[in-house]
């Protein structure tokens, strides 16, 4: 298997982009992350994307973004799975580098929420449906299940679950493409609407358009072209049950504890080898048991570390520089590429004013539905 | 110059708390309230509907124009709750009223701002000459879907304007419209409730065509917002009108006397011209008033009025805006909220 970089990047502003489709944030996207690599041309592209037929009833999606790349006939695959779909393009573009196949790769993820459809019944496509929701469950029910549990379990506090929100929301404010740039406060996210008990509105990820591309391509194309970039040292993935309830715990994501294991296996690495992380905090109670699952802390101890400031920006171990998915916004399909355009920036000591000091390795880990299916890359400066 | 000779207002008596609404459907009065910014609205009586509210709206114009109903030239009422898909409304308001046969009638729709688009057409034809006094209506009995975030807003009520050339007690200085084609809010052909898109509601449709409509006014008026003593813009929720006013450079003291809706609700086509009469309840001689509607689909018309000296000899010949809101009130529960409201229906 043959090293691979990350060579340019390119996203859209998150948010509400009433005036743009899908295909339009996607090929500006693009256009931005060929631009930043600087590469003639591009072997294949993978397209992350969870749901473009239930949100804007278009599917094909590697064919279209192809054409309207103006890229035909190069080979372009749409890849999904779930919320996870934009760290599974990356791994497949990866995978396509390394195994010799193609020499430069762009990995894509898109999504286009807010387009009039049914996006809670949409979204509610990545659980089981016949035996999760049949019977009436939504994202937010899950992940309630999971902080309930939690909290009687390790007695995580709603506090040190709502701090999430505030510390994703103050890194937030100093990425400009961040949906959410303001701060907001404890008291506030405790008032917030209650969306499912105990999550209330401030400790869920919004409804967001965007697209993200990066550029991957071998470490000799890399080199030749002598820009700023940085290398992917592992690239895993694993999946669980479909179903919360099949899980013998509700407060450890075997998905998370595998892709991990293997991605630390493959680097040698240890969790206290990584300087800064990028995790998928859908919902806030999910930042702090990935953080557990990712080996940072011992089980029940995320609570804690949150409140502490052990992942704020000049803590010991910042997770979500960006804003993570709280600020940054969702774009379900897109998410896990902007994950690894922040670990680029902060490797290559772009991050403007959320640039943690001496970053050298960061990891960034995404998930489908209630952690059934996870990946995680993890990237070096060079 | 040509203007308001008359204006009134009627407001059904019940009302219905936003409490009540949101224990029906578990969801969280303070929330609502301070997302909203609604605390109650408006609800028809039974053997109430858009025309009984344009007759007894008026009425009150009348009384304060004190003119002769047969010299009435044009009858416009405005509203997205017409009780017939197929007959004016507006025939059996002249029939009631004594205006008419010689009349032009007719029933604007435009979404919520079907009101201001009577008053601007009734103005043109009495600027132009084509006749002596014109009334413009905007008025309805809003529909919110069952569980709907409408259901705390969706009210009833209305406010009648006469247009004429002389004993005008509010001059209209300017006018203008922003419309495109906006596909924000809609209700189909036999269908109850209109339907949604959302979020989308907000910035790409109320605030574009409000702000948009509200910049170009100042433009070609050549005022600006501190020249103005009141401010009044469609009034969806509590919150919209004032964000609008704020973008615009509005204060909220410039804003307060015609932001009625946390008390009324949103009564659509009735919605900122009954802001527009609660502020002429009020005014002084001298006075400028800015106004600015707002209808899905999607358009605002603007307007800018002068009040004159003769407002002081009219204000107390008819029921003011603020007592019909605050006194008189009949409470109702879901129940009979969802039975005067038609909610349910028998599946014969």
């Amino acid at each position: 298997m043959r090293e691979v970089a990350v060579i340019g990047t390119g996203m859209t502003q998150f948010g509400e982009l009433w005036n743009k489709s899908i295909k339009d944030i996607f090929v500006e996207a693009s256009q931005k992350a060929i631009d930043d690599a600087g590469v003639d041309h591009i072997d294949s592209i993978y397209v992350g994307a969870m749901s473009s037929g239930l949100f804007v009833g278009q599917e094909h999606l590697g064919a279209v973004m192809a054409d309207y790349l103006g890229m035909a006939p190069v080979p372009a695959t749409r890849v999904e799975s779930a919320c996870a779909s934009g760290g599974m393009s990356f791994r497949q573009a990866y995978l396509d580098v390394s195994s010799g196949n193609s020499e430069i790769v762009l990995a894509g993820g898109v999504e286009k929420m807010n387009d009039g459809a049914d996006v809670t019944a949409a979204l509610a496509t990545a659980a089981d449906q016949e035996y999760e929701v049949y019977n009436g469950i939504t994202f937010p029910g899950l992940y309630a299940m999971i902080a309930n549990a939690h909290m009687h379990e390790y007695k995580t506090t709603r506090e040190q679950i709502a701090a999430v929100a505030v510390k994703n929301h103050k890194n937030g404010i100093n990425n400009p493409n961040a949906q959410f740039r303001n701060q907001i406060t404890l008291e506030q996210v405790l008032n917030s609407s209650l969306v499912a008990d105990p999550l209330r509105l401030l400790d869920c990820s919004p409804v967001t358009d965007g697209a993200a591309a990066v550029i991957l391509c071998s470490m000799d194309v890399a080199k030749k072209l002598s820009k700023n970039f940085v290398k992917v040292i592992a690239s895993t993935q694993a999946s669980d049950t479909i179903a919360l309830y099949q899980r013998k715990s509700f407060t450890t994501l075997n998905a998370v504890t595998k892709a991990a294991d293997l991605a630390y296996k493959q680097t040698g690495l240890k969790p206290s080898d990584i300087d800064f992380a990028e995790v998928h905090d859908c919902f806030t109670i999910a930042e702090i048991v990935v953080f557990e699952d990712l080996g940072f802390c011992e089980k029940g101890c995320g609570g804690p570390a949150v409140e502490e400031g052990t992942t704020s920006l000049d803590g010991k171990i910042p997770i979500n520089t960006s804003g993570g998915l709280k600020s940054k916004g969702h774009p379900v399909g897109a998410t896990g590429i902007a994950q690894i355009i922040e670990l680029s920036e902060q490797l290559t000591g772009k991050a403007g004013k959320r640039q943690v000091k001496n970053a050298r390795i960061g990891l960034a880990q995404n998930m489908g539905g209630s952690g059934a299916s996870c990946t995680i890359n993890i990237l070096e400066a060079v | 110059m040509s203007g308001i000779i008359g204006y009134g207002s009627y407001l059904p008596r019940y009302r219905i708390k936003v409490e009540n609404i949101a224990k029906e459907w578990g969801a969280d009065p303070k929330a609502i309230k301070r997302g909203l910014q609604l605390f109650e609205k408006t609800v028809p009586g039974l053997d109430e509907d858009t025309i009984t509210i344009s007759v007894a709206a008026a009425k009150n114009a009348l009384k304060r124009a004190q003119i002769d109903p047969k010299e009435i030239g044009a009858v416009y009422i405005g509203s997205e709750s017409h009780p017939y898909a197929v007959k004016p409304s507006g025939t059996i308001l002249i029939d009631a009223l004594g205006i008419g046969p010689d009349v032009h009638v007719a029933s604007y729709e435009f979404a919520c701002k079907a009101g201001t688009e009577a008053m601007f057409v009734a103005n043109s034809l009495v600027k132009s000459g084509e006749v002596k006094y014109a009334l413009a209506i905007g008025a309805d009995t809003s529909q919110g879907a069952p569980g709907d975030a409408l259901e705390y807003s969706a009210s009833a009520g209305g406010s009648a304007f006469i247009m004429g050339n002389e004993n005008v007690i509010s001059e209209i200085l300017f006018t203008n419209s922003y419309t495109s084609d906006t596909p924000d809010f809609w209700r189909r052909e036999h269908e109850f409730y209109p339907r949604h898109a959302g979020r989308f509601t907000g910035e790409p449709a109320y605030f574009k065509h409000v702000v948009g409509a509200g910049r170009l006014l100042l433009e070609k008026s050549g005022m600006k917002p501190q020249d103005f003593k009141y401010a009044v813009f469609h009034m969806p929720n509590g919150k919209f009108p004032q964000a609008a006013g704020k973008k615009l450079g509005f204060t909220k003291e410039q804003l307060e006397t015609g932001w009625i809706v946390p008390w009324m609700g949103n009564t659509y086509s009735g919605s900122s011209p009954t802001g527009l009469s609660a502020v002429l309840d009020v005014a002084d001689p001298g006075d400028l008033i800015f106004l600015v509607s707002f209808g899905s689909g999607a358009g605002s018309d603007g307007f800018i009025f002068k009040v004159t000296d003769r407002i002081k000899k009219v204000q107390d010949k008819a029921p003011k805006l603020k007592d019909m809101l605050d006194k008189n009130k009949i409470y109702l529960d879901y129940g009979e909220y969802a039975k005067f409201r038609e909610k349910i229906i028998l599946n014969e």
